[in-house]
């Protein structure tokens, strides 16, 4: 697919930064063009940033334990701006139980500790719209 | 013997070793030699200038003269979650089992100077640590507990000052005075900006509130550990173990520069410094990486500051075990792993150790997971072997040649970040991110093409259950906090706050004036610690981060 624009994207005040930064890179390796926010985002500035750069894809990544209300908070707000088409998954520690709430707020998959970055470019690359 | 029988020897074990490698291949891509003999070490192994003895310079074998055999390392249980009153419990119990001190986990609000109730700290409270708003909330969590019987380390840097203030009170309010408090505080912002993430102010106020916290405890808190400066995050961001003791020496080195500079003298403050290192999953390597370190620190404060006193050449260091190289796969084998790391930062010679717990790839660990992980460390205390003597692997071939090759490597990157200018302007410019971000990702794809082998991830994988009985903190700490909050304003005097604040406010604005004592008044009036960092946001602004890719 050309041209797949992602943005990753760390919601929230977590420092830990190396997953979305190799998983940033690996996506940049696999041929999309990929903008890393850095670190402590709002969930505003997040859907902000995808609205101004018209990205496909919302990478999240969390490792604090504030998935469950930042994450769909995401989405909700990608909504209220139009995004309906961006595709949004998500990834950090993050427990097993809270995985199929997060789907059903909107987050389309989570990658948990030790996913190949690979699995992450093969949904993107079936997933996207 | 000679070395040239050695040689000789050594050349028929190679010729040997060849002609049978076709039959039986090696793992061909390994770092180290295959094998390590006194000529590795060089025929003029200067035993008193790269080891001496225990407690003597440059500390290669050991800070402390007795090491281990005068008493073990600390057993120190890095934790808190939730509210004052749950990690309060939590502290309690680690003490009664044997726990020898105490480490606060912050959660992210606290570490970043916002209350509970700020729209910033939504659904982060409590989370990754306990909510701490005011000194009400600190007395809570050291209730019952003597602040003159325990040392009590506490994660905290930019807001360090502040929670410092706070213990300092909790003190007083139990009748101990300052100069009988024993702990740490990290205070270590220059790999927050690097690695960690949880600053808040630029960086020449930040180093101002760093050297105030010098001077004050020089003076009133004589016993406390005014600064840890931390290699643990740079590691657990994917540096490697030569990095991760150079960007932190390069970070030591800014720090005493900047307290030199504020007018102190050396010794009467460098003796206070301590350093928090990672035990990795290479055990001798990271048994080197130990003894190098205290070689570098020992060398730095000696030759470069002219540093007098022997405590102000000693890296005194507390470990904890690499939370990254959990795996949520098969989580019972971190049990291993830990024990493992366990073992090398005892052989390295730490002062003080915190053991992951097997679930920490998942979420916070259980009180049953954190009594194994403490297990562990008694375990290799008392029935291991490796504290029976000092430095037990002081005169390997291979452990000896490995502190060297560490050395010399942290050497290289302190000389580049001194032409850089130092490590406060490598960290502005990205460069010291991009060496630890380039190491993470040449690990990931390491394990990806399967050069490196992580059991139950890339290799060994089992079909598993979710694993159950997880730690959870639930959503409610939030509105606990908000209340106390709430209940906090309504009856504490409230002009004494404002007047506490605004005294604040001014002494920030002079660059002379020593902070502490302010920040003392405004968290005795029962300012909560956003009122506090709210005003010194006021005049000191934020800091804007470098993002690199």
């Amino acid at each position: 697919m050309a041209n797949v624009k992602v943005l990753v994207a760390k919601p929230g005040l977590d420092g830990h930064d190396r997953g979305a930064k190799v998983v940033a890179r690996a996506l940049r390796d696999a041929g999309f063009e990929v903008i890393y926010t850095g670190i402590r985002l709002t969930p505003e500035q997040i859907a902000e940033a995808a609205l101004q750069d018209d990205v496909n894809v919302v990478a999240l990544s969390l490792l604090s334990g504030a998935h469950n209300t930042l994450f769909p908070k995401v989405v909700e707000l990608l909504k209220e701006k139009g995004l309906t088409d961006v595709l949004v998954i998500g990834g950090g520690v993050i427990p097993d139980a809270d995985i199929p709430g997060l789907k059903a707020a909107g987050i389309a998959e989570v990658f948990t500790p030790g996913t190949p970055t690979s699995n992450i470019v093969d949904f993107i690359n079936a997933n996207v719209k | 013997m000679a070395f040239e029988q050695i040689k000789a020897g050594f050349d028929k074990y190679m010729a040997d070793v060849e002609a049978k490698l076709e039959k039986a291949p090696e793992r061909a891509n390994l770092a180290p030699n295959r094998l390590y003999t006194p000529m590795d070490l060089g025929e003029n192994f200067d035993y008193m200038e790269k080891l001496g003895f225990p407690g003597e310079y440059p500390y290669t074998r050991g800070v402390q003269p007795t090491m281990y055999r005068g008493r073990f390392w600390t057993m120190r249980m890095y934790a808190g979650f939730s509210t004052a009153e749950e990690s309060n419990k939590r502290y309690r119990y680690l003490l009664a089992n044997g726990g020898s001190g105490l480490s606060c986990a912050f959660d992210l609000p606290t570490q970043i100077g916002y209350d509970s109730t700020d729209p910033m700290s939504e659904g982060e409270v409590g989370k990754v640590g306990v909510a701490i708003d005011s000194l009400a909330d600190m007395e809570i969590l050291f209730d019952g507990i003597q602040l003159d019987k325990v040392s009590t380390s506490m994660t905290i840097n930019a807001p360090a000052s502040v929670l410092l203030a706070m213990y300092i009170a909790v003190a007083e309010k139990q009748g101990v005075s300052a100069d009988k408090l024993r702990g740490t505080i990290q205070n270590d912002i220059l790999k927050e900006y690097a690695a960690r993430g949880t600053y808040i102010f630029p960086p020449k106020p930040s180093m101002r509130l760093i050297t105030n916290i010098f001077e004050y405890c020089s003076k009133n808190v004589p016993l406390w550990n005014t600064i840890s400066i931390s290699g643990y995050h740079i590691r657990e961001a994917g540096s490697t173990a030569s990095q991760e003791i150079a960007f932190t020496i390069a970070d030591g080195i800014a720090y005493v520069e900047a307290a030199i500079k504020a007018g102190l003298d050396v010794d009467a403050f460098a003796g206070r410094l301590s350093f928090f290192w990672n035990a990795h999953n290479n055990v001798l390597e990271e048994v080197a990486k130990f003894r190098a370190s205290r070689r570098v620190w020992a060398k730095v404060m000696k030759e470069r500051f002219g540093a007098k006193k022997a405590k102000s050449m000693m890296l005194r260091v507390h470990t904890q075990t690499a939370g990254s190289m959990l795996t949520a796969q098969q989580p019972n084998n971190n049990i291993v792993r830990v024990a493992l790391q366990t073992a090398a930062a005892v052989m390295g010679g730490t002062q003080s150790l915190h053991t992951n717990s097997k679930d920490e790839a998942l979420a916070l660990p259980t009180t049953e997971s954190v009594t194994i992980a403490l297990r562990t460390q008694q375990i290799v205390a008392y029935e291991s072997g490796l504290a029976d003597t000092i430095d037990p692997l002081g005169g390997s071939y291979y452990v000896e040649a490995l502190t060297d090759k560490i050395e010399a490597e942290a050497w290289e990157y302190i000389k580049k970040i001194d032409e850089i200018g130092g490590a406060p302007e490598a960290i502005a410019k990205g460069y010291i991110q991009k060496e630890i971000q380039d190491s993470a990702y040449k690990w990931q794809m390491e394990i990806e093409k399967g050069d490196r082998i992580i059991v139950g991830v890339n290799k060994f994988q089992q079909e598993e259950e979710a694993p159950k009985n997880l730690l959870r903190v639930d959503g409610s700490v939030g509105k606990l906090q908000a209340d106390k909050i709430a209940a906090l304003k309504a009856r504490r005097d409230n002009a004494k706050v404002e007047e506490t604040l605004a005294a604040l406010k001014a002494a920030c604005a002079d660059e002379s004036v020593n902070l502490m004592p302010y920040i003392l008044d405004a968290v005795r009036a029962y300012a909560t610690e956003g009122e506090i960092c709210g005003v010194m946001r006021e005049v000191f602004g934020e800091y804007q981060p470098h993002t690199t890719l």
